[in-house]
Parts: C-alpha cells; sequence; structure tokens
C-alpha cells in the first residue's frame, strides 16, 4: 500500500530525514519508534504532504501513485489520515460540522455523493460511542479548550468517520491516561482490517501493549536503524534506545 | 465646482423647495452654516487621519434626484431578507417608495421622516428628539442635517415589543450621471419596548453614489434594541454612516455592522450612556478586497456607573483593501464598575492589505475594568494544513477558517434567517459554495 523509497526531507534547509525505506502492506500494522529529534514527526507530515517539509530525494508511493507532488487534500482524498501529535485549536467550527465537511469534501473528490443528514448523524453516534465521545463534546469548536486526552480522542473520532486505508497515529498516546490510551487503542483495533494499514509512531511501547505492531522500525538520525518484529519494541523499553545507535 | 461649495449653494433652493416655516428651519440654517465653516473633513483631523475623501468627493454629484423612478419588486428582491415577515422602509434615490415599503401607525408609527417634520402630529416628537444626539460640532453630520428631509421614522411607544423586524433600505437607481444622498433616520424606542431593525444602502448601477447618513436613536428606559447593518454594496458606491445612540436606564442596544462592500465606507458609531445599568455593544465583520476601504470608528462615553460597553470588530482584508478601526472609549470620573471591552482582529490575506487600527482610551474613573486588544496576522498554517490534512481543499479550508473568524460576531444575530443572508454574502465573497454550515 505504501512504499517509501530512499527518502531525503528537510525542514528550512536543515536535513532531518537522510534515506527512510518502508513498505507498508494493507492489513499490517507498522510501529516506528525512536529518540526525540530522530524525525518521527518529520516522516509522518511528509506522508501527510504538509508544504512546510521539502522532499530533496526519494519517492512515497501510494498504491503504486507517486504522491510527493500532491497537496495533502488530494494525499487524504486516497485513503491517507495522520492523527496529529497536536491537533490545531480552530474556535468558531464545530467538531460535528468539521467532521460533515471532511466527509463530503472527500466523498466529492472522488465523484461520490455527499452523505445525506440522517445517515451522518448515525454514523457519528456510532463512532463517538466506540470511542465513548460524550455527544456534548461534538458541538463545541473544534479541539478549543480539549484536554490533550479529548484532543486524541477527537483524533481516533475523525479516523473512524473517515475510514483510511492507511491511518498514522503520531505519538497519540502522549497525553492519555490509560483509560483514555485503552479506549482509543480499542477503537483503532475495532477500525483494522485486511484492507486497511496503521502507522503507529512513538516515543514508548506502553500503546503497543494495546495495538499490536507487525513490525517495528527504530528511527534514528533519519534512518530506519533497526526493525524487527514486537519484540523489538520490548527491548527497546527495557534497554533504552542507546544500544542501538 | 466643487462639491462643497455645490452644495452650500443648493442650500436656499432647497429650503425654498421643502418649508420655510417647518420646526426645523432653524436648526438646518445653523447646521449649513457649521458645514459652510468646517467643509469636508481632511487628514488634517486627528479623526481623519487614516481616511481621504477626496476620491469620493471629486465626482460631479447631483444633489437632488429630479427623477422619481419606480422599482420592480420582483428586480429587488434579493435585498431583501427572504422568508420573512417586516415592516419595510424602503427610499429610492432619495424619494420614499409606497409600493415596496410596508408602514404602520397601528399602535406605533413606523414610517417616512418628510412626513413626520411636517405633519402637526409628529411635532412633539421631533421637537423632543430630532438633532439632539447628533453632533452638531461635527462637519458631515451638519451637513446632513442642513439637507435633512427623508429617511426611516420610527417611534415605538412604551411596553411595546415589536413581533417583527423593519427593515430599511436605500436604492440608488442610476438614474443620475453621480448622485449624493443624505437619508436622515429618527428612530425613538419608548420604555420597556423592543425593536429590531435592518438597514442597507444599496445602488444599483456602476454610477457613482455617495451617502452620508445619520441615524439618531433613542433608547429610552429598559428598551432594548438590535440594530444590522448591511454594507454590501457596489465598488463605485460610498458611504459615510454617522449614527448616534443616546440610552437611558437599563437599556440594551446592540448593533452589527457587517461591511462586504463599497467604494469606501466610513462608520462613525457613537453611544451615549445617559444613567445607569446600560448595556452597549458593537460588533463588526469587514471583508473587503480590491482597493475598498472601510473605516469603523466608534465613540463609547461611559457618563455614569455600572454601564458596560462591548466591542468586537473581525477584519478580513484583501488585495489592496484598506481598514481602519479607532475606538474610543470614555469613562467619566463619575462612571465607577463600568466595564468595557474592546476587541479588534484581523486577518491581512495579501501583502499589500493594510489594516489601521487604534484603541484610544480616555478613563477618569478608578474603580473600572476596561480591557482592549487588537491583532493582526494571517491564516494560520498549521490550522491550514490540519483542514486540507483532512481532504478539505485549500480554498475551501481558507474560507471556512475565515467563517470561523467571523463566526463569534454572527452567534449574537438574533434574525436566523438575517443571519442565513449574512453567511450567504461571506460565502459569496470567499468564493465559495455554502457547501457548510457553522
Amino acid at each position: 500500500m505504501l512504499s517509501i523509497d530512499n527518502l531525503h526531507v528537510s525542514v528550512e534547509g536543515k536535513s532531518i530525514l537522510n534515506g527512510i525505506n518502508l513498505d507498508v502492506k494493507a492489513g499490517e500494522v507498522h510501529a516506528i519508534m525512536g529518540p526525540n529529534g530522530s524525525g518521527k514527526s518529520t516522516l509522518s507530515s511528509a506522508i501527510a504532504g504538509n508544504e512546510s517539509y521539502e522532499i530533496d530525494k526519494g519517492d512515497i508511493l501510494f498504491r503504486g501513485e507517486n504522491i510527493v507532488e500532491l497537496a495533502p487534500e488530494e494525499r487524504a482524498h486516497k485513503g491517507i489520515f495522520l492523527s496529529f501529535q497536536y491537533p490545531i485549536e480552530i474556535p468558531g467550527i464545530t467538531v460535528t460540522n468539521f467532521i460533515k465537511t471532511s466527509i463530503n469534501s472527500n466523498l466529492k473528490a472522488r465523484g461520490e455523493k455527499e452523505m445525506s443528514a440522517s445517515v451522518m448523524l448515525k454514523k457519528i453516534r456510532e463512532k463517538a460511542e466506540l470511542l465513548d465521545i460524550d455527544s456534548k463534546f461534538l458541538s463545541r469548536s473544534l479541539n478549543e479548550g480539549f484536554s490533550g486526552g479529548e484532543k486524541k480522542r477527537n483524533e481516533i473520532f475523525q479516523m473512524a468517520m473517515l475510514e483510511p486505508s492507511l491511518s498514522i497515529l503520531d505519538e497519540t498516546d502522549s497525553g492519555l491516561d490509560i483509560d483514555a490510551l485503552k479506549i482509543v487503542a480499542n477503537g483503532v483495533n475495532k477500525l483494522k482490517n485486511k484492507n486497511n494499514a496503521v502507522i503507529v509512531i512513538t516515543h514508548y511501547q506502553r500503546l503497543l501493549d494495546y495495538i499490536i505492531p507487525d513490525y517495528v522500525h527504530v528511527l534514528h538520525g533519519g534512518k530506519i536503524v533497526k526493525s524487527g518484529d514486537k519484540q523489538l519494541a520490548h527491548e527497546l523499553e527495557e534497554k533504552g534506545y542507546d544500544w542501538i545507535k | 465646482m466643487q462639491l462643497s461649495e455645490k452644495l452650500i449653494s443648493s442650500f436656499l433652493a432647497f429650503e425654498l423647495d421643502t418649508d420655510i416655516n417647518s420646526t426645523i428651519h432653524g436648526i438646518r440654517t445653523s447646521a449649513i452654516k457649521k458645514f459652510e465653516e468646517l467643509g469636508f473633513p481632511t487628514r488634517k483631523l486627528e479623526n481623519w487621519k487614516y481616511t481621504s475623501l477626496n476620491r469620493v468627493i471629486k465626482e460631479d454629484y447631483t444633489v437632488f434626484s429630479k427623477k422619481k423612478n419606480v422599482l420592480d419588486f420582483k428586480n429587488v428582491k434579493d435585498y431583501f431578507i427572504d422568508n420573512i415577515e417586516s415592516y419595510k422602509i424602503v427610499i429610492v434615490d432619495g424619494f420614499f417608495d409606497p409600493f415596496l415599503s410596508q408602514t404602520s401607525h397601528d399602535g406605533l408609527d413606523i414610517c417616512i421622516m418628510s412626513a413626520a417634520l411636517n405633519k402637526p402630529k409628529y411635532s412633539k416628537i421631533i421637537k423632543k428628539y430630532f438633532n439632539k444626539t447628533a453632533n452638531s460640532e461635527d462637519s458631515l453630520t451638519s451637513l446632513n442635517t442642513a439637507f435633512s428631509k427623508e429617511g426611516a421614522y420610527i417611534h415605538v411607544p412604551k411596553n411595546t415589543v415589536l413581533e417583527k423586524p423593519v427593515e430599511i433600505i436605500h436604492f440608488a437607481t442610476g438614474n443620475e450621471a453621480a448622485l449624493m444622498l443624505q437619508p436622515r433616520n429618527l428612530i425613538v424606542v419608548e420604555e420597556s419596548s423592543e425593536v429590531e431593525i435592518i438597514e442597507s444602502h444599496q445602488s444599483l448601477t456602476d454610477n457613482p453614489v455617495f451617502t452620508n447618513s445619520v441615524t439618531e436613536i433613542f433608547s429610552e428606559k429598559n428598551s432594548k434594541i438590535d440594530y444590522y447593518k448591511i454594507q454590501d454594496d457596489v465598488v463605485t458606491s460610498s458611504l459615510i454612516d454617522n449614527t448616534y445612540i443616546s440610552q437611558k436606564r437599563d437599556s440594551d442596544v446592540k448593533v452589527h455592522t457587517f461591511s462586504f462592500g463599497g467604494k469606501l465606507i466610513r462608520n462613525n458609531l457613537n453611544f451615549f450612556q445617559n444613567d445607569k445599568s446600560i448595556n452597549s455593544t458593537m460588533k463588526g465583520v469587514t471583508i473587503i478586497d480590491y482597493d475598498q476601504f472601510v473605516d469603523h470608528h466608534t465613540l463609547v462615553h461611559h457618563a455614569n456607573p455600572n454601564c458596560e460597553s462591548h466591542q468586537d470588530y473581525k477584519g478580513i482584508y484583501s488585495g489592496k483593501s484598506t481598514g481602519v478601526f479607532n475606538g474610543k472609549i470614555i469613562v467619566d470620573k463619575i462612571a465607577q464598575k463600568t466595564n468595557a471591552f474592546q476587541q479588534n482582529n484581523n486577518i491581512l490575506l495579501d501583502d499589500k492589505s493594510t489594516i489601521n487600527s487604534k484603541p484610544q482610551l480616555e478613563i477618569f474613573a478608578d474603580d473600572v475594568k476596561c480591557s482592549h486588544g487588537c491583532t493582526i496576522g494571517q491564516l494560520d498554517q498549521d490550522a491550514l494544513f490540519y483542514l486540507r490534512a483532512r481532504g478539505i481543499p485549500k480554498k475551501e479550508a481558507k474560507a471556512l477558517l475565515t467563517y470561523a473568524f467571523a463566526n463569534n460576531v454572527l452567534e449574537s444575530v438574533n434574525i436566523p434567517e438575517l443571519k442565513y443572508k449574512v453567511k450567504k454574502i461571506i460565502a459569496k465573497k470567499l468564493g465559495v459554495s455554502l457547501g457548510f454550515d457553522l
């Protein structure tokens, strides 16, 4: 589904990623771990198409198509979803209206009919329930005054609504207490199927107790320095990152 | 001949043509003298530092339209609020249009100034209120006073809550190559009464129009007024709106100003709190482009204790457009426990757009809460990426953020049909279809 080949990315002239290679197939869960500053968030931003990140070299193929020149919205239309590490507060747009606009923009871009209000409402209820989200929460302004945990839960709610093929969860565990972490992980697991894929970006192994990865990659100095199965995550938890450098 | 000379020399003819025996003859005469003395304001005046009228007053305006043009409702119905029952006062090229209007004398008076100024039954109210809160030291207000003849006249007696709003629309049909209009409105809302008013000025052609409007509003004890100004005119029209509001105890007046179009707009919005426990609210959304110019000058005079004022103006400027916000708050020594808040937030969408924002606080009391804040920025790039990453295209994402930015000003619009209309205009201004509602 996703195939990253020799990817070099820089921000404001400073190179952050120095030749990333990664293959993610449908049905797989990949974890990308690494210390602070190793380039984890840069990788997620580059896949999602943040224009502040300059792709100097390499390709990002999504279902065989090179997407490096595509706008962020075009990548979203193709089914790429980024759960933000720091979701943005937008006063004046409610969660519900934001998600409606988002879904209908995606449908429109794919040449499909807009979702009817009743179908939308039903889906919102169902997904809110899955993530244990209060309906009052949905009529609040997007992320405004949300706690860290509420913001993350709201990200996964959006993921549930949009049903992307590829979800990148950027530090979704940060700011979550253990109960919220379980709810979020449970939500992600329920959405998981053989046709979609998840990339979990995390500093700690904690989340991987609940979202079990098929592969674990260690990012360091802008490169993947080690790959393995979920056992690698446990090793990292025990030994830290120093041994791997 | 310069416009000011032309105006002064037409005054005599105007007086002869109207009614030299009118009760306000004396007021008009001293007003023209004041204008003769002051002339049009120039940028040398502190209050006009950022705003030049030169490009407006250079046109050769006809001061009095000769012909009465008849408008067909179906051609102008878009300028009224859809799906709503309302009283209507429609003025076309300075003349009352009885066909498009829907006035009332049923326990109140919703009619026109020409009647109020000439008929004896209104003389008591005219004597008590006419030109009593307007600033007779102001040149443009004086100019309007000198030529005051037509406009809206609304008198709501005690304990009357209007069940439908009043729409005041001034049309210019382009029957003159260039036309100057000077509508004069008087609104008196007596004790414990409530009214909602929607005012707009609309030119129907590209012929230059210059409107110098004066509105006096008297909000008596415990009354409530919601006043909405829709300024969405064509780029060849300019408007100077002088509004004076005099409030009495426990009254609550809100003015929303939506400035979306026109060549030059200057709003002089003045609140005088003449008693205790008064609430005054001013909100505005300005969205302009090209070389359009919008200037909001507000004044709140807190002259009594325990009063509040709230100001919230948002501006979105594209192209070479320019905005001015000058918010003056005066708190007299006697006006203890005043709460006065002022906020002006602006987004500049292009390198060549400009905003001049200036708070002006003169506080002489010591036990008050006054705050002011001003921001000038661009659309938040992180927010834009967030929306785009959810599949919302760039243009729509920008529009949505702009909408969101303006939205809290729309929240306090109490007429749903009006809110819908304003949202529709905003969507159109931003170049998106109204696919989202907020």
